[in-house]
């Protein structure tokens, strides 16, 4: 019995260790996956298991894929001439959930970064210009976040790719959709000006 | 313990889900870190970026404690720089060499005013030389001025045309002699309110980039901030 014990508690210390959970939400999920062994239990164990053989990041864009190229890269109909530079895998899928991107993503894995010493060669750069040479891409969207290591990665990629002939263009930054200006801060307004257009 | 002060935000880490490590500069108390609860939530990550002036405060219950802060974002800095490269990589520079010369726990109100001085004038004409000044000025604070007052050698006070990597002292052409190939040149811009032209500030910027490694560097023991590097590979 004791030794039950122990094990549900090392199952409860691996749940507590995941992104947005603690001891307490996850024991009541491990007591929840318990008491519905055949609903919740078995399938989870079942699809964890499947993912832990098959997730594999795609070799062409860098996502996370269950071949050795991902969906998007396999699918000829999102060969648009375009590729979208995201900085992770989170980033992708939210430009995905978005629905207004149709070309390809290529997934950098990380910005760089002076504080974690994070420098061009450990980021996926030399794939990216591999990658618009051999696909024929005509535009290059840097999709970086509006910090200042997202910013730096975009100058650095953007200097990379200067000779390259691909057209460079950069996410827009102000005013998101529902954002009242009085609760923006002022970088985020100052953006916004500075890329006003006509109405 | 408890101070608040305002500050030039210098780095930010996540430490766990909802807080953020973060070090500052403050004008009254030195370069300072600690907890900020909600600093890695969406909300307070576009105010938290390197550069941004805070007013902050510091507490613990015992000085030797790494301590929390509760701040309050007065100007941010980064977001009128994204599109600059290198006024941004500029940035970078301060905030990492900033970090990495001043002692912790340790005022230099004097330096705090340059900075944040210097933070203003990113992206504006001329920048780049009161950046170079600033190298020098973080020299002299940590210990590591250099004599640019008066040639080493004759004392003339004018013509001074060079630096002795060894002593850090300004000397003149006459004083140089045979010698001069072996100094660092000194540009003759090189003070506030002087111009220096492109080549001017590269040899400005070896010039600390001599000392800042020769001497602070080897007192670190750690090589500087690849930020600095990538500055001055930017400037070319």
């Amino acid at each position: 019995m004791a030794d039950a014990r122990d094990e549900i508690d090392a199952l409860i210390g691996q749940f507590a260790r995941l992104p947005g959970l603690g001891p307490r939400s996850a024991r009541r999920m491990v007591l929840h996956l318990l008491q519905r062994r055949d609903q919740a239990l078995r399938p989870l164990v079942m699809a964890l298991d499947r993912v832990a053989q098959t997730a594999q990041p795609c070799q062409r864009c860098g996502n996370i894929a269950t071949a050795p190229i991902c969906d998007i890269c396999a699918d000829p109909r999102r060969a648009t001439g375009e590729i979208c530079v995201v900085e992770d895998v989170a980033d992708l899928w939210a430009m995905e959930r978005g629905q207004a991107f149709t070309g390809r993503y290529h997934v950098l894995g990380g910005t760089l970064s002076a504080l974690d010493a994070i420098g061009p060669d450990d980021l996926r750069i030399p794939q990216l210009l591999d990658r618009i040479a051999s696909e024929g891409v005509r535009e290059v969207i840097l999709a970086l976040g509006a910090t200042v290591d997202g910013q730096t990665t975009a100058h650095y990629i953007a200097e990379a790719l200067e000779d390259s002939g691909v057209t460079l263009s950069a996410l827009a930054q102000g005013v998101p959709v529902g954002g009242e200006l009085d609760f923006l801060d002022d970088g985020t307004i100052g953006a916004a000006l500075r890329a006003r257009r006509a109405f | 313990m408890e101070w608040r002060d305002d500050c030039i935000l210098l780095a930010t880490r996540p430490l766990g889900e909802g807080t953020a490590l973060i070090e500052v500069f403050s004008g009254l108390h030195g370069r300072y870190a600690g907890a900020l609860r909600g600093g890695a939530s969406r909300k307070m990550a576009p105010l938290l970026q390197p550069g941004a002036q805070l007013d902050a405060t510091w507490r613990a219950r015992l000085d030797s404690q790494l301590g929390s802060f509760t701040v309050e974002p007065l100007r941010g800095r980064a977001g009128a720089l994204l599109s600059d490269r290198l006024a941004l990589l500029g940035l970078g520079a301060v905030c990492a060499l900033a970090r990495y010369a001043l002692p912790e726990r340790q005022p230099y109100p004097e330096f705090y005013r340059h900075t944040l001085a210097l933070l203003d004038r990113l992206g504006e004409p001329g920048w780049l030389h009161d950046y170079a000044l600033w190298e020098l000025t973080l020299l002299e604070e940590t210990g590591y001025g250099l004599d640019l007052s008066q040639c080493a050698v004759t004392g003339a006070t004018h013509g001074l045309a060079y630096v002795s990597p060894r002593s850090g002292r300004a000397v003149t052409p006459e004083g140089a002699g045979d010698y001069a190939a072996r100094l660092l040149p000194l540009p003759e811009g090189l003070r506030p309110g002087g111009t220096l032209d492109a080549e001017g500030l590269r040899a400005a910027l070896a010039l600390s980039g001599h000392f800042l490694t020769d001497w602070l560097a080897r007192a670190q023991d750690k090589p500087l901030p690849e930020a600095r590097a990538r500055l001055l590979r930017a400037i070319g």
